[in-house]
């Protein structure tokens, strides 16, 4: 199989490109996705390309921009809308928890809501408390809505198009840090590939301890680990990918060879994404467990435009959480 | 508008089993044979029953929170809809959506229990309907307390700015749940609303299901033409409370109900009809005896149906 080299950026506007070409069905719907190319150039091409009817730009209308992505996927087509901060998110409540997720089952089977929201996760950049904040475990404590967080362009392409084909609704994040092309180039397959929603991937193998990260946290647990090596210790990395549907067992087993856990991620700690990984490592597998679980998150208060630098996560945190428990 | 003699008459069948139906519910729900709650739709029958005529079973069907009209027009079998109502595996959706979320995609009918959800979902079907071709349509029909939602904002300049196939139909009953429209309402008049979308819009007596049918016929010609969506305001009136077993004397009179009440479509649409020799007496006994032997056997259906199993429970996911 041939391989090419593909920015992360480029990777999400193929999987998008790919998807609308193979599946007329697909529609891409949001606030200047079409003549304005997405909020940082994601979409460039896309209306050019596919026609206004199905790069849709939108008023500055957050709940029925999705409330109408429900509907259109209830009617038959598969729409990815772009809501442009993962703060916004606030502003779709409605179609997505009472009515996207729920409507498959409550009718008995007789629709399905098959959707996809990109939406940014704009940390380290001022952006403020309602812009920068990243909120995952807002959805994963929603049954049935996918959450999908992608840290590298291969994961990226991967699995956007199988959030494409999914028949249920899937929240993407994407993160600003992953936009520059030159730091956030990577491998992929010049063949057509999907990656599976619950597959998690190593990143680094290791068998001191597990650092479960995403999105950012993936890439600073890397290099955190790398010096963590300097010091005889060794990390292995693991990114769940998708936290929901979350692979249990690759964390599960991956603790069981290691005895140790880390979890890092970059949205706030209480009853965050790591919040929910401990209790399922407590629960399953606490007698393999050698030394108390940590979690390196964004400390709770508020993000203003300059107070970032103080309360995300990075790498001397996540060596210090280490070597707490080594 | 041209109204044949069976359409009238399917107009006021309608009707009598509309009205029929809620209070057998009505009477079930009182002694507790029914879970959750009802929102009665007595009074407002001549609404859905006006528009009912000009929808095809491909058409899109948003109905309020108040809707079962919509879903038993639409084209739902009586049994299959009572079961629903009745929590019956045999329902049509299990026994899972109930009274408020009944959901037919057969005939593409759907509701919501949140009060103004389904302003974007026509959206939504009306891109559909618009990619698709061909001259299919979408029916929206919501309350006045509903336009106070910024959904309606959103979603009728949406409808406007993109020439949907939508109508939208409000059933303005001057009450939002407990409260006078008018103490939390900038307009009387809903429809004037619709000028701030450019979007064309018309007032009828939402009481004189002839009236209704006129109006929605012209906004359903445009919509199918693709010419753009249309607003139509039924003024109409609830009888009971926003959910059965309300205190509306708290916020309301009985003189202003008994007022709404002479204007009743079971009365005077029958009363027009015989008059013009559409009905005869016969056949209004004919149809009350229909419209009850119907319902009966849904009901008898429903209430032999099984209720869901714990197994039926993780089922459909």
């Amino acid at each position: 199989m041939g391989k090419k080299t593909i920015a992360y950026i480029d990777a999400i506007r193929e999987a998008l490109r790919e998807e609308m070409l193979r599946d007329p069905k697909v529609i891409v719907i949001g606030e200047d996705v079409g003549l304005g190319q997405g909020a940082f150039t994601v979409t460039k091409g896309l209306y050019q390309e596919f026609g206004k009817d199905r790069v849709i730009d939108t008023p500055i209308s957050e709940e029925s921009i999705i409330g109408a992505c429900v509907g259109a996927a209830m009617a038959g087509l598969r729409p990815v809308a772009e809501i442009m901060f993962n703060p916004f998110m606030a502003l779709v409540m409605d179609p997505l928890i009472n009515h996207a997720s729920c409507y498959k089952y409550v009718s008995g089977g007789q629709v399905k809501v098959p959707m996809v929201i990109r939406t940014l996760v704009c940390q380290g950049r001022g952006a403020g408390h309602d812009h920068a904040p990243f909120y995952a475990s807002w959805f994963m404590h929603v049954p049935y809505i996918r959450v999908i967080v992608p840290s590298t362009p291969y994961d990226a392409k991967g699995l956007l198009k199988t959030a494409i084909r999914d028949d249920y609704p899937c929240i993407f994040y994407e993160h600003i840090d992953f936009y520059p092309r030159k730091p956030n180039l990577g491998e992929i397959p010049e063949e057509e590939y999907t990656i599976p929603l619950g597959k998690a991937d190593i990143k680094k193998e290791g068998s001191d301890v597990t650092i479960v990260a995403i999105l950012t946290g993936v890439k600073t647990s890397l290099s955190a680990a790398k010096k963590l090596e300097e010091d005889g210790i060794n990390v292995e990395v693991v990114d769940p990918r998708t936290l929901a549907p979350l692979d249990k067992q690759t964390i599960l087993d991956s603790v069981k060879k290691t005895g140790r856990l880390v979890i890092v991620e970059t949205d706030f700690k209480t009853a965050g994404v790591g919040a929910e990984i401990a209790a399922i490592v407590a629960e399953e597998a606490m007698e393999y467990l050698d030394a108390p679980i940590k979690r390196v998150a964004t400390a709770d208060i508020p993000i203003s435009f300059t107070n970032e630098k103080y309360i995300l996560p990075n790498e001397e945190a996540i060596i210090k959480a280490v070597k707490d428990i080594c | 508008m041209n109204l044949n003699k069976n359409t009238l008459i399917e107009i006021y069948r309608n009707i009598v089993l509309l009205r029929k139906l809620d209070e057998k519910l009505i009477e079930l729900f009182t002694a507790g044979k029914v879970p959750g709650w009802i929102h009665p739709y007595v009074g407002q029958e001549a609404v859905v029953a006006g528009v009912a005529p000009h929808v095809r079973k491909d058409d899109f069907f948003c109905a309020t929170h108040r809707g079962r009209a919509v879903h038993v027009l639409k084209g739902t079998p009586l049994r299959k809809f009572v079961a629903e109502l009745l929590g019956r595996k045999t329902g049509i959706n299990k026994g899972r959506a109930g009274e408020m979320h009944v959901m037919n995609w057969e005939v593409h009918s759907v509701s919501s229990g949140i009060v103004g959800a389904t302003f974007p979902m026509a959206v939504g079907f009306g891109i559909a309907c618009k990619l698709e071709g061909g001259d299919k349509i979408v029916f929206c029909t919501f309350g006045d307390g509903a336009s106070n939602r910024g959904t309606f904002h959103e979603s009728l300049n949406m409808a406007s700015v993109w020439k949907l196939p939508i109508v939208f139909i409000c059933e303005n009953n001057l009450y939002a749940q407990f409260t006078p429209s008018k103490l939390t309402t900038s307009v009387s008049d809903i429809a004037k609303r619709a000028s701030a979308y450019n979007m064309p819009s018309t007032i009828v007596d939402g009481m004189d299901p002839i009236a209704v049918y006129e109006a929605v016929g012209e906004a359903v010609e445009r919509a199918r033409k693709r010419e753009g969506p249309t607003l139509v305001e039924c003024k109409t009136y609830r009888y009971h409370g926003h959910f059965y077993g309300d205190k509306w004397e708290t916020y309301r009179s009985p003189e202003e109900v008994e007022a709404w009440k002479k204007k009743d479509p079971v009365i005077t649409f029958k009363e027009r009809l015989l008059k013009d020799g559409v009905l005869t007496e016969k056949l209004v006994e004919e149809i009350y005896n229909d419209v009850n032997s119907q319902v009966e056997d849904a009901l008898k259906f429903a209430f032999e149906s099984p209720e869901p199993s714990p197994e039926d429970v993780y089922e459909d996911l």
